[in-house]
């Protein structure tokens, strides 16, 4: 049936053009869940005016810039500060006292988009007396999302949904002192990120690349699938220190992968796990 | 049911409600037998409530198992899912789930949408696809594409609908296989599950 061509077709073409990009620009999707990249092809083809993935894969093999366009729409960032404020919480109240015995702190906030999750942690962790003596890479695949949360600029009008987060998450200021507001958007207090790396991290093809006691990775593993949440999982046990910790988005869980037994929950709740 | 014999082997049903949507899946699944062998995968529209009580409510009220559908787990005969509020819910190729925080589609996620699109490609033509009341237009693309892949399309009867809107879009994008009201579709889908086992 003609349906069924076209359908078979596709499929066919989403396969090959995820094939080339990992071969020409080591982007690595094929272990992505299949449903929300099929979405954002299809999504693409009308950007790039493409009536098919073929045509799509011809334009981006040939043209990087093409590319980092697609990647933008491969990748499309949807976050927020303090997003589940009970979770922020409990960090601050189950995490931070064991956080604090240790001299200097390491933290991966792995998959952080355009920042929102660093700006949340540096606050949090300012408020705790813990920002001096932590560093935090903050890693992502992303290029542009990087740029963007190293400016650390974001619209007003998410910051007013960020400020009622912040609070319940038990922050302990007024929100606005931790940003400057000019021309609707909301500059954020450079000094939070001293102590904080922006890198280019691939859960899917790098290695772990240094010790941590505390690994955020929120909202990352929904993604992908279960082969690739494996590697994830052993990514972070492998990278965080003895009785490290792990938090999740909230939907995300390693009861089910293969590191099921590694980890164990501290406040299962709001995902927040402890290397076994 | 007199064409009953026309009626194709189903594997699944997915399920779209909106606006009156928690009496309508009431009115609809209470009735369903204990045993009931098909799964079904509901996306229900509620205010942004970060944690849901739909699988408790509904635990209650009917026969078959009720669970939130959480990423990567296996869709298992006989068991109704619920999305949870704020995700997007996909049915994967493999026929696990998988969450996902794409922006919202008709100002909803989860959206019926891409739970009907993501279904009806795993599934094709042995999916079942029901679209009931709401006051938006989400779900009328979904249900074509069920519809565009040879699956069984069902509309509750906008005249029923406690908010005709959503039935009225989707049958503004393409004729379903039925319209019916909510006894209709309850005596359909008991159909089907009678042709698949």
């Amino acid at each position: 049936m003609e349906r069924n061509h076209s359908e078979r077709n596709s499929e066919i073409e989403l396969r090959l053009l995820i094939e080339a990009i990992f071969l020409k620009y080591s982007y690595d999707f094929r272990d992505y869940s299949g449903a929300s990249i099929k979405r954002r092809v299809q999504h693409a083809l009308g950007q790039f005016e493409c009536a098919t993935i073929s045509a799509l894969q011809e334009k981006v093999l040939h043209d990087p810039t093409a590319f980092m366009q697609l990647l933008q729409l491969l990748t499309i960032p949807v976050s927020e500060m303090f997003r589940d404020p009970s979770h922020f919480l409990a960090i601050r109240q189950e995490v931070v006292p064991l956080l604090k015995t240790y001299p200097s702190i390491k933290i991966w906030i792995a998959g952080c988009s355009t920042g929102e999750e660093v700006y949340s942690m540096a606050i949090l962790l300012r408020e705790e007396g813990l920002l001096d003596r932590t560093i935090i890479y903050a890693t992502d695949i992303n290029p542009r999302s990087l740029d963007k949360a190293k400016q650390g600029i974001f619209s007003m009008e998410n910051v007013r949904a960020y400020t009622a987060n912040y609070q319940q998450a038990g922050g302990q200021r007024s929100f606005a002192d931790y940003y400057t507001a000019a021309y609707g958007y909301a500059i954020f207090d450079k000094s939070l990120c001293e102590n904080v790396t922006f890198a280019d991290h691939s859960l899917a093809t790098d290695s772990v690349f240094s010790e941590t006691q505390l690994i955020s990775c929120r909202n990352v593993l929904i993604y992908f699938n279960k082969k690739l949440q494996d590697r994830a999982f052993g990514l972070f046990h492998e990278s965080l220190c003895h009785r490290g910790f792990l938090v999740l988005g909230s939907k995300e869980t390693p009861e089910f992968s293969g590191f099921g037994r590694q980890f164990e929950p501290l406040v299962k709740q709001e995902r927040i796990y402890r290397k076994s | 049911m007199n064409d009953a014999l026309q009626l194709p082997t189903i594997e699944a049903i997915v399920i779209g409600a909106s606006a009156g949507g928690v009496e309508a899946l009431l009115n609809l699944l209470s009735p369903l037998h204990e045993g009931f062998v098909l799964p079904i995968i509901v996306v229900l529209h509620l205010p942004d409530a970060r944690r849901s009580q739909l699988a408790e409510v509904f635990a209650r009220r009917v026969s078959m198992p009720v669970f939130e559908a959480h990423d990567k787990t296996q869709i298992e005969a006989g068991t109704l899912y619920f999305a949870t509020p704020g995700y997007h819910l996909s049915v994967e190729q493999d026929r696990s789930f998988s969450l996902s925080l794409e922006d919202r589609v008709h100002h909803s996620r989860p959206a019926i949408d891409f739970l009907f699109e993501s279904a009806a490609d795993a599934y094709g033509e042995s999916l079942a696809a029901v679209l009931l009341t709401g006051a938006n237009r989400d779900g009328a693309n979904g249900l074509a594409k069920v519809k565009y892949l040879g699956g069984l399309t069902i509309v509750q009867d906008p005249d029923e609908a406690q908010v005709a809107t959503m039935p009225l879009a989707a049958l503004d994008v393409r004729q379903p296989d039925h319209i019916l009201p909510l006894r209709g579709i309850g005596r359909l889908l008991v159909e089907l599950e009678r042709i698949a086992c």
